[in-house]
């Protein structure tokens, strides 16, 4: 047996406290107009939603050299060879993902390994646009693990928004070392 | 130096000290708002307290179920009773996978066990990789808040920093020139590590993840780039289950930043293919905490800094002032603990205003408990120092009604003549910004007996 894990153990347990009950969180009310909300609120986090049009406007822009593209519909945008290393996605311009949905209260979105292969990609990529079906929108975190619930992916991710920080004399920069840009693209 | 021997200096350049209040206001003032705009906060802050008293109540269960499940998951885990034994364990696989190099994110844990230098001396090279804590480790300083590690600093400062160490231009003050000089420099590394090491924000017992929130994505630019994931956490930082996440992100990015949520919020399971996760569980001195009755409850705290935001003293003098890993309110009660002695001071660098107590998104009576432990300070101290002395005769004067009576005639007369330079003396600390009150004509009895209803 490992000493530490014991001493640390039986030191807990030689306090004989009583178990106090786990609450159960309750049901809180969420917003009526999801889709609106969750605009708002990406928008506080610096994302944007833009709509299907504007993203293949974008997509054929040719400000993006070097495209990934895992999102249904979307793949033949790829224009890279997909690398064995994920160090060599370093110098991608863009990602494009799906995300599974998005939580109105905040603008976050979850991904797990159903649409990151690459568990790198949404934060090495200069810019990241993620596919949103805007039926698939909750209204707050509680929703959200609900709906997660006892799936068993290795990795999952909650985005809520591009790279940012603040921690030069609290002066809001976006793009300190993950995605500069973060667009959602409501279908 | 104590704490207001530091305060004091740090008081010194008056201007900075007032733009640091002003700026951690700003951060409070921004964290008021968000938390307004969600009607149940209260319920919630309730909430996430109680989740915390059953896991502080049944956490070796909690601990066993975690790390049951995270085996089964793939992840490999370690115990360490104290930061020595954390230490090793952290260099030892760092050595099993020859490495000599390691990029770092936020780990207010790692700092509490002096990882850094503990690796730099055994021949490590330890990159910090959060923006704020880059800056300090260039200057060779501990962060001096939790949060924002390099809150303490100006952009001038940052600009000859990085003029000095990334070859900026001298004089360009702008952030976003000097955040984009530090990503280019980090990436460098992120794509040269081989073993990336996180703090852990929540581990969940029910599935054997921990929970890693960022804003930047630093902490997955290393671990998803590195071969070795190792995650430092300490023991207090499990939760039952998933769905108390939920409670616990709503609470922390806007308690910490007044951010709806963090913009990274890492679920880690199981390592990727061919890769490896070490999680490092660590005690140092949370069990003797968890047995201190009055002090338990600090074990709760999620690490969102705004007890450090709102408070008046922390404001006006600094992360530093401290002394210690974790400064602030919630260092105040949780240093004490480990070293009674070396911050015997910090319990009363405090209003008790009961401000921290109010924003705690765990409900943590941090004003209660810095109030407890100036009792057991107390108690502790054998010497006599000039305030404990200035006691002992007010409990003389206090405890016989007529010195009480003619000695507060007295005073309302020596108020009026007591000159200046005993008032404002080196001797009397009290008077440091402060000005003695006016003083009444007759005293709150004089005054009953002549106006009796």
């Amino acid at each position: 047996m490992n000493p530490s894990r014991e001493y640390i153990l039986n030191k807990i347990r030689a306090l004989r406290q009583e178990v106090v009950e786990a609450p159960i969180i309750p049901e809180f009310e969420v917003a009526e107009d999801l889709v609106s909300t969750f605009k708002i609120s990406s928008a506080a986090n610096k994302g944007e939603v833009i709509d299907r049009e504007a993203f293949v406007a974008l997509l054929e822009s040719g400000q993006y050299p070097r495209i990934y593209s895992t999102a249904k519909g979307f793949e033949s945008y790829t224009n890279i060879t997909v690398p064995q290393d994920p160090h060599e996605f370093s110098d991608l311009s863009l990602a494009v993902v799906e995300g599974q949905f998005g939580v109105a209260e905040n603008g976050a979105i979850w991904l797990d390994e159903e649409n990151l292969e690459f568990r790198i990609l949404p934060f090495i990529t200069e810019h990241l646009v993620i596919l949103l079906d805007k039926k698939k929108l909750v209204g707050n975190m509680h929703q959200a693990y609900a709906k997660i619930g006892n799936t068993k992916s290795g990795f999952g991710l909650f985005t809520a928004g591009p790279s940012k920080t603040a921690d030069i004399e609290q002066s809001l920069v976006i793009g300190a070392h993950g995605a500069k840009s973060l667009k959602i693209v409501m279908i | 130096m104590n704490h207001p021997e530091k305060a004091a200096v740090f008081l010194e350049d008056k201007e900075n000290a007032k733009w640091h209040d002003e700026t951690l206001w700003f951060v409070r003032d921004k964290r008021d708002v968000v938390s307004k705009s969600i009607p149940e906060w209260e319920e919630l802050r309730e909430t996430a307290s109680q989740i915390k008293d059953n896991v502080l109540s049944n956490l070796d269960e909690y601990l066993v179920e975690f790390e049951r499940n995270a085996l089964a998951n793939g992840i490999k885990v370690h115990w360490a009773k104290d930061a020595e034994e954390h230490n090793k364990i952290v260099l030892n696989i760092l050595q099993q996978n020859d490495c000599k190099a390691i990029v770092k994110s936020k780990s207010i844990l790692t700092e509490e066990c002096h990882l850094n230098q503990y690796l730099e001396k055994n021949g490590v090279d330890v990159v910090d990789t959060d923006l704020g804590e880059r800056i300090v480790q260039f200057l060779n300083q501990p962060p001096s808040h939790i949060v924002l590690p390099a809150i303490h600093l100006k952009k001038a400062q940052v600009s000859d920093i990085f003029h000095d160490k990334l070859n900026t231009e001298k004089g360009n003050h702008d952030p976003s020139y000097l955040t984009n000089a530090a990503r280019l420099h980090l990436r460098e590394k992120f794509l040269a590590a081989k073993v990336a090491l996180t703090g852990v924000n929540f581990g969940v017992a029910e599935t054997g993840e921990f929970v890693v929130c960022t804003n930047e994505g630093n902490a997955d630019m290393g671990v998803h780039l590195a071969d070795v994931h190792v995650a430092c956490m300490g023991i207090e930082k499990i939760i039952p289950k998933r769905e108390h996440l939920g409670v616990f992100l709503r609470l922390l990015a806007r308690s910490a930043t007044g951010q709806s949520v963090t913009n990274y919020n890492s679920h880690f399971r199981s390592p990727a293919k061919g890769k490896e996760i070490h999680i490092v569980l660590l005690d140092n001195g949370r069990t003797e905490q968890l047995g201190r009755e009055k002090f338990k409850n600090s074990l709760k705290c999620i690490r969102c800094g705004a007890c450090m935001n709102t408070c008046p003293i922390y404001r006006r003098s600094g992360g530093y002032s401290y002394g210690s890993v974790v400064p602030g309110p919630i260092g105040s009660i949780l240093s004490p603990g480990i070293d009674l002695k070396k911050h015997s001071s910090l319990p009363f660098a405090s209003t008790l205003c009961g401000s921290c107590s109010d924003v705690c998104p765990v409900k943590i009576n941090i004003h209660e408990q810095l109030y407890e432990w100036r009792q057991e300070i107390t108690k502790a101290q054998t010497s006599i120092n000039a305030k404990s002395l200035a006691m002992k005769f007010a409990n003389g004067i206090f405890s016989v009604p007529f010195a009480y009576k003619l000695g507060g005639s007295m005073m309302r007369g020596a108020l009026k003549l007591l000159p200046h330079s005993i008032t404002y003396s080196n001797l009397n600390t009290w008077g440091k910004e402060r000005d003695l009150p006016e003083v009444p004509k007759e005293s709150f009895k004089d005054w009953y007996k002549k106006n009796k209803l």
